[in-house]
């Protein structure tokens, strides 16, 4: 492993999932009622709040996501260990 | 286009090493009603479902495999250490002798996954019916699987996926009301 993994990756790796997940929950029911204006607002705030959440984790742990949605330091990150199902 | 994420959508923890659970655990990897078949079907279907609910089926496909992916890191987490006496001793003797301990899609007996486990109707309320069912069927076998163990770890995050069925079933009789209530429009017209 190239990065050594501290107690503060597993918190913040649980704050994003957190904050994946309410937004996983409000995709699907918003697929369902395209209409309600108050999960829209809450999907949209949430949306803005994991942005910053997932760039503060790239930022120390490297990128999350590849095919250019995220950036890379030198020498390239992506392939570097840790996957998910090893940590 | 799909774009991979390099993290899991729930933390899996296992606190021993248990081949006998990474056994039946198989069941939702490559079984009838496991995350593969889930996530096959509800893509496929895609094509030739009203477009009101192409989003709804495209969001629970992608979400079943992360969930795949999730299952996947329990049987590896929970074999990786085992020896082949382990293994042989959990009835993963005829698994080894094909796969070392590389991951399969196949049931809890070994059956490899197979597309007739699968359904396309091309009619859009059999075709959810069936995705209902599914999502019933997965439950209950996530729920027979956390009375199979002790591990609270493990348990934790199979009520995690449990619960997830019982959303997807909830989103996907929506999806019906839906289709109905527009065949109903249509008729006044």
């Amino acid at each position: 492993m190239t990065t050594t993994l501290d107690e503060q990756y597993y918190s913040s790796l649980l704050e994003l999932q957190q904050l994946d997940f309410a937004l996983v929950e409000l995709t699907l029911f918003l697929d369902t009622h395209p209409n309600d204006m108050q999960a829209l607002q809450q999907f949209n705030q949430l949306a803005q709040q994991r942005q910053q959440c997932a760039h503060a984790f790239e930022l120390r742990y490297g990128p999350l996501l590849q095919f250019g949605h995220s950036y890379s330091k030198f020498p390239w990150q992506w392939s570097q260990s840790p996957w998910p199902w090893q940590v | 286009m799909w774009v991979y994420e390099k993290k899991l959508q729930y933390p899996v923890k296992v606190s021993k090493c248990d081949v006998r659970m990474a056994k039946y655990l198989a069941e939702q990897y490559g079984g009838a009603d496991g995350e593969l078949a889930a996530a096959l079907r509800y893509l496929n279907q895609r094509y030739t479902i009203p477009d009101k609910v192409i989003g709804l089926l495209t969001d629970i496909g992608t979400e079943e495999f992360a969930h795949l992916e999730m299952i996947a890191t329990m049987i590896y987490k929970l074999t990786k250490d085992a020896s082949p006496q382990e293994l042989e001793a959990a009835g993963l003797g005829p698994h080894y002798v094909s796969h070392d301990s590389a991951l399969f899609y196949n049931n809890a007996a070994g059956v490899p996954w197979t597309a007739a486990y699968i359904q396309a109707k091309g009619d859009p309320l059999a075709d959810l019916y069936e995705d209902i069912a599914a999502e019933e069927k997965a439950r209950a076998t996530y729920q027979w699987l956390i009375d199979m163990t002790d591990d609270v770890d493990l348990q934790d995050s199979l009520k995690f996926l449990r619960e997830r069925e019982i959303v997807h079933a909830m989103r996907f009789k929506e999806a019906v009301e839906i289709i109905k209530a527009d065949r109903e429009q249509q008729k006044i017209y």
